[in-house]
């Protein structure tokens, strides 16, 4: 098998590993060690040596020695040396259970910060090593590994388990699963200069993460809500820049170079989360990408369908960047007055007090309404507020067309 | 998110220190450090030689000419800076607040978002 094949079959199986060997031992924190270490393992002799017959098997047999002997090292916990070692004898029965979702509830504990959640997530549940996290956020390896045992100590001192959260907390620790795949996506969809590759590669973890959820939660309609959002969001990528590397706003993006598999599954798994009687805001953001998706062109947008959407997002999650985003709708239906009107009331908001992303849709609006000078100031402005280098080029490229002519 | 808290440092106000004071300034970085190697937000850390020691290169008509001292005559020069990866500009500033610059009179600490970066960071 390729490196590449490999790296696919240890990352499908890591969190299935690190479950079997959860339920047998106990001890979240030192089994994810042991199965990072046997998955390192695995990653350098299995492209040689072949892989084996059970690489399940495999991995949970390393996997298992590896902790044995962390715990045979460590003299403070010799006491539970015991308890480990009388699991040593049967190595081979890996439950088929799906400890996926287990596993994700665990990585991403209320006690932990969003980037250790995400951290976390990745190693345990996507089954990267430390190295490639660390490549992929832009930090040193030593930061990343400080991060990620950290994060451990800290579900541990907040008495997480391994096991399904009550019905109760179920629903809240599910929303907060959700929220750090999207973080991971976004992180990865965001990318800036520098690490471009790895990161695009984090979006594609993102999607394969969702994926997992998906199939152990089908019914759950904000699940496949966030995984249709994800597809219809990916679907633009090759679109979303130029050759230069220029951001292209979704109205001037060559919509021929839209991923049209993505997109075409992007739309079914969007229309059929709409199909169930709740209604959340991951759903609805699939719905407003699934409109931009169906329009031909820029200009054929069903706009009052897309403001009418936001509408309702920002009854169910009031949020500014929602109202942001209604403005320009708005602005598409009922003339850009309209949507500036709307903007207005983002003013006192100190959360907006600004921010790029009000400054900048104030300049596009002003724009529309012909008022070149105002539109001028505010690309500036929003220009050197953002922190996105990519985001700056666009902006001071919209501010030298808005500049109106001076007399000579 | 990744930010560098600069630390601008007015030499007369540290020459005006106490050895007790400025050792009390070191151990705090220390402490500062090895919390932030702990949480895992540390990038890199550099601290600065004395702006004394700068020298100004610029480049006229392709020849270039070397100027002894810093580009700026001012009380205050950066001195060194943190590099963290954080959760938010919160955490950043909560961050910086612990710095013992920070309590100083005369010394300044900065709190900016990184904007760009490349090279390699395991050095």
């Amino acid at each position: 098998m390729t490196e590449l094949g490999v790296e696919d079959l240890l990352r499908e199986i890591a969190p299935q590993v690190l479950g079997a060997l959860v339920r047998r031992h106990g001890q979240f924190e030192d089994c994810e060690d042991a199965v990072q270490e046997a998955v390192l393992a695995a990653a350098q002799q299995w492209p040689a040596e072949g892989v084996p017959g059970s690489p399940r098997g495999w991995l949970v047999t390393v996997a298992s020695r590896r902790l044995i002997d962390q715990v045979r090292s460590d003299h403070a916990r010799r006491e539970r040396e015991a308890a480990v070692a009388v699991a040593e004898a049967a190595p081979e029965d890996v439950p088929d259970a799906d400890d996926t979702l287990v596993l994700l509830f665990l990585c991403c504990h209320p006690a932990l910060t969003a980037a250790s959640q995400t951290a976390l997530t990745l190693r345990a549940v996507g089954g990267l090593t430390t190295a490639e996290i660390a490549r992929a956020f832009l930090v040193p390896e030593a930061t990343m590994a400080a991060r990620i045992s950290r994060a451990k100590q800290r579900v541990k001192a907040a008495g997480g388990e391994f096991g399904a959260p009550g019905e109760a907390e179920r629903a809240e620790r599910l929303r907060v699963v959700l929220q750090v795949l999207y973080l991971i996506f976004n992180e990865g969809y965001t990318a800036s200069a520098g690490g471009e590759l790895h990161r695009a590669d984090l979006a594609r973890e993102a999607i394969r993460l969702a994926r997992m959820v998906h199939a152990q939660l089908p019914e759950d309609t904000e699940v496949t809500g966030l995984l249709a959002l994800m597809l219809l969001t990916h679907a633009r990528r090759d679109a979303r820049t130029t050759a230069a590397g220029d951001l292209m706003p979704l109205a001037e993006q060559d919509r021929s170079r839209w991923d049209r598999a993505l997109i075409d599954e992007g739309m079914r798994l969007a229309k059929d989360s709409l199909a169930g009687l709740e209604l959340g805001p991951y759903q609805l953001q699939a719905a407003i990408a699934a409109t931009h998706s169906d329009a031909a062109s820029a200009g054929e947008t069903d706009w009052q369908q897309v403001h009418a959407l936001y509408l309702i997002l920002e009854r169910i999650a009031p949020n500014p960047m929602v109202t942001l985003n209604r403005a320009v709708a708005l602005a598409e239906t009922a003339g850009p007055r309209a949507g500036l009107e709307l903007l207005s009331t983002l003013d006192s908001d100190a959360r907006m007090t600004g921010h790029h992303r009000l400054l900048s849709v104030r300049a596009h609006l002003l724009e529309n309404a012909g008022d070149p000078a105002g539109a001028y100031e505010h690309y500036r402005r929003a220009a050197r507020a953002t922190a996105s280098l990519a985001e700056q080029r666009y902006l001071e490229s919209r501010a030298s067309r808005a500049r109106p002519r001076t007399a000579p | 998110m990744k930010f560098v808290i600069g630390m601008h440092i007015n030499p007369a106000v540290l020459e005006a220190l106490t050895p007790e004071e400025m050792a009390a300034i070191g151990e705090g970085h220390g402490r500062f450090i090895e919390s932030l190697k702990e949480s895992g937000e540390l990038i890199v850390t550099q601290a600065l030689v004395d702006p004394s020691q700068a020298a100004v290169v610029t480049v006229r008509n392709g020849q270039p000419v070397v100027t002894d001292g810093p580009f700026l005559e001012a009380k205050e020069y950066l001195g060194g800076f943190y590099l963290v990866d954080v959760e938010d500009k919160a955490r950043a500033i909560e961050l910086a607040a612990q710095i013992p610059d920070a309590a100083i009179d005369g010394l300044g600490v900065e709190v900016r978002q990184v904007m760009f970066s490349d090279g390699q960071l395991d050095a």
